[in-house]
């Protein structure tokens, strides 16, 4: 049966490239999250020019946050992509 | 089919419909403010405030009651994106957030950031490991799913477990948070507040289920945002001349860090006792400022009352859209409770701390006279009583040092109005805007857990048979006992909300989040795997919580467990061996002032991260078990290959009349 062979591999395929994609994204959602943080010593003595914000205390209180955002309508977009290349995606 | 047409034609019309709600909310708040100017006092405002905005609720509630199955549960899977994201950002903010985070941040400074960070990155988890898969297996509930995927009824029953253990902590702090609230602003006792509070939870919720919920939610948002975000706008463009205080709190933070040295060199505070606001891990160990943002994180994803609001939405794809609109309203609080907090620190830095006793700003005595600002150990009520309490301390210079002043730090938000000399309309707007927040997510807990009682436990567990009217009755009598008994919990004041919201976030974390992500993304996993890694995980979680809590001389003697140690020396917070030979340390159920309650653990860890030592549990077990056992069957695996897909029907079908 070729066609659920093709089934098959496209499952596959497209998982595949899902999974690439939540890795990527767990990335860089644990170095906002998590590794940026250890270094809030020295990029506190770094100050934001004009608005003097502490480097270090901006980017827990501000700057995380908007690459949280930023980073969710991204993969709303990118996963949404992945299905359609497939095939997988809802229709309109 | 009148209910379907009306409910279409109320789907398309949203904008306009939300867009003249909010229209008629700024003109009620004109309104107060011109009845304010023409001598209407402020009791009476206040009243009006509260009565209008939860009967706008409760009007909205009856208007979008139904008897359907899909309705109640589901919202009937038609939630756009962008609304089921307003939604779920007054779900997910209750009164910790609106009230207690700028507290918070002003108290512990940097190390605060913690609570702000770990509740938006785990919108992340949401979105990218569980949410959109979860719509597309078509559950109604959290343990639908894990009884499905985990093969019968013990994966149900546990997961039930979970919800309520979680959801029922949490849902006291919020009827907690409301009770407060109705009492500061309406002057009732608190504990008929609470039950008056609970009032306006049931109208919402009661009637129409999912779809009475999400849209007063809707509505609760736009409130809550309105009234956060107006006082602090009109207070930076006051001080700073930019209406967008998130930008210009920066400048507050320099000036903060200044005062900071000036009060040292002056002899205002010591270095001892002035924690400055930028400095890190001087409040938590590093360990447990990253073990909170982790359990926060991995907690929002794991909370049956968050996860069950992407379930209506249309699809799959607008399920991933909604949890990005939802972090966004949520961003909007969040990113700008750090400014109320640098704004009232510096006014209590420069405007309080150094003053002479006489000059001090009269916004403090409206607050000392409910006992929450405390000045010399006494409550700052006037003038005559800060001098007198003064006088009582050997060597006091007159003027009011550091260690002289306790504010309570829910008083941060809601004085910011008088601390900018802004009319009492503006306060009355943020009390109804902490009501909002408070309702909403009561509204969505008790949801949450009636739900899954009448349709997990009652109907597929003791009667498949039952007959929609008898399955909706039963919903709806279980969510009044639930909330009768969360309000009577509430009414006896159990203490901290702060720590017990991260409870609820660590338990529903090592109960459900290992089961979660493997079922959906590991095939291999089996039902005894799943099973014995709830067990276990949740098990390890709640035995930390409530031994270091409860029983922390017995966890000390048997368990091998250490006292938590000081974030700035590292050295232990209590002395073990002189703790355990007072007599009361092998006392149970202890209240708080212990010396050893939520002081001891294991390696250091506090008790509020107990989701660090259950999660990782959880995922080792199922792993282990599950290759110990039998592959799961062809069909289950073709099952998770099907929730993996946007494409074609949820994989679950219900019975919807």
């Amino acid at each position: 049966m070729p066609e659920s062979t093709d089934l098959k591999q496209r499952e596959e395929a497209h998982w595949a490239k899902t999974s690439r994609l939540m890795l990527t994204h767990l990335g860089v959602w644990f170095f906002f999250g998590y590794v940026i943080h250890m270094f809030v010593v020295p990029l506190n003595k770094i100050t934001i020019p004009i608005l003097n914000f502490p480097l270090g205390f901006y980017m827990a209180a501000q700057g995380s946050l908007i690459v949280f955002v930023v980073m969710l309508f991204m993969f709303a977009k990118q996963q949404d992509k992945i299905d359609r290349e497939f095939g997988f995606a809802e229709e309109d | 089919m009148a209910i379907k047409a009306g409910s279409s034609d109320f789907l398309s019309n949203l904008g306009r419909v939300y867009g003249m709600y909010t229209g008629g909310f700024l003109a009620f708040v004109i309104l107060i403010a011109v009845l304010e100017q023409m001598g209407v006092p402020n009791r009476i405002l206040g009243y009006l405030f509260v009565f209008f905005t939860i009967s706008v609720y409760a009007i909205i509630g009856i208007m979008s009651r139904t008897a359907q199955v899909s309705e109640y549960y589901v919202a009937g899977r038609s939630v756009p994106a962008f609304y089921n994201g307003m939604a779920t950002g007054a779900d997910w903010m209750s009164a910790a957030s609106f009230v207690g985070m700028a507290g918070t941040l002003f108290l512990l400074g940097y190390d605060g950031l913690a609570w702000v960070l770990g509740w938006t990155g785990g919108f992340v988890l949401v979105s990218i490991l569980i949410g959109p898969y979860l719509r597309k297996f078509g559950a109604y509930t959290v343990p639908d799913f894990l009884a499905f995927r985990y093969g019968g009824n013990v994966a149900r029953g546990l997961g039930v477990l979970v919800l309520v253990a979680c959801s029922f902590t949490y849902v006291t702090a919020q009827i907690y948070g409301t009770g407060i609230i109705a009492s500061r602003f309406l002057g009732m006792p608190f504990e008929l507040a609470v039950f008056a509070g609970l009032v306006g939870i049931l109208v919402c919720s009661m009637l129409g289920g999912m779809r009475a919920v999400t849209w007063t939610q809707v509505a609760q948002y736009i409130v809550l945002i309105i009234a956060y975000l107006t006082p602090i706008i009109i207070l930076s463009t006051k001080n700073y001349g930019i209406p967008i205080p998130e930008l210009t709190y920066g400048q507050a933070i320099a000036d903060i860090t200044a005062r900071e040295q000036q009060m040292i060199a002056s002899g205002l505070a010591t270095v001892a006792n002035l924690k400055p606001h930028i400095s890190p891990f001087i409040n938590y160990t590093p360990l447990n400022f990253f073990a909170i943002i982790l359990c926060m994180m991995v907690g929002t994803a794991s909370l049956p009352h968050i996860l069950m609001r992407y379930f209506t939405t249309p699809s799959v794809r607008a399920a991933r859209q909604s949890v990005a609109w939802s972090l966004l309203f949520i961003f909007l609080l969040y990113f700008s409770a750090p400014a109320y907090a640098a704004f009232s620190k510096l006014e209590v830095y420069t405007n309080v701390i150094g003053r002479d006793l006489t000059a001090i700003r009269p916004w403090i005595f409206n607050w000392g006279e409910l006992g929450l600002v405390k000045i010399c150990g006494q409550n700052a009520a006037s003038i005559d009583a800060i001098v007198a309490a003064c006088k009582a301390i050997a060597d006091h210079p007159g003027v009011v040092r550091l260690q002289d002043f306790i504010i309570n730090t829910d008083v941060i938000v809601l004085s910011t109005p008088e601390i900018a000399g802004l009319p009492y309309v503006i306060s009355g707007l943020v009390a109804a805007g902490g009501l909002a927040a408070a309702l909403s997510t009561a509204d969505g807990l008790l949801l949450a857990i009636a739900n899954a009682l009448s349709h997990d436990v009652y109907y597929k567990m003791i009667d498949p048979n039952a007959p929609t009217v008898r399955r909706l009755m039963v919903a709806r009598v279980l969510l009044l006992i639930v909330a009768v008994v969360a309000a009577a919990t509430a009414a006896t004041k159990p203490g901290d909300i702060l720590a017990m919201v991260g409870w609820a976030f660590s338990l529903a974390m090592a109960g459900n989040f290992p089961a979660l992500v493997m079922g959906v993304w590991w095939k291999r996993a089996t039902s005894t795997g799943a099973v014995c890694g709830i067990i276990a995980g949740f098990g390890l979680c709640l035995f930390y919580l409530v031994t270091t809590r409860y029983f922390p001389g017995a966890g000390v003697k048997y368990f091998g467990m250490t006292s938590l140690l000081n974030p700035i020396t590292g050295a232990p917070l209590v002395d073990l061996a002189k703790a355990m030979a007072l007599p009361n340390a092998m006392e149970t159920w202890p209240t708080v002032a212990h010396p050893l309650v939520n002081k001891v653990g294991w390696f250091g860890l506090t008790n509020i991260a107990c989701g660090m030592l259950g999660a990782p549990l959880g995922f080792a077990v199922i792993y282990v078990v599950s290759l110990l056992g039998k592959e799961p069957s062809k069909e289950m695996q073709a099952y998770v290959d099907d929730i993996r897909k946007p494409r074609g029907r949820t994989v679950l079908e219900e019975k919807t009349t």
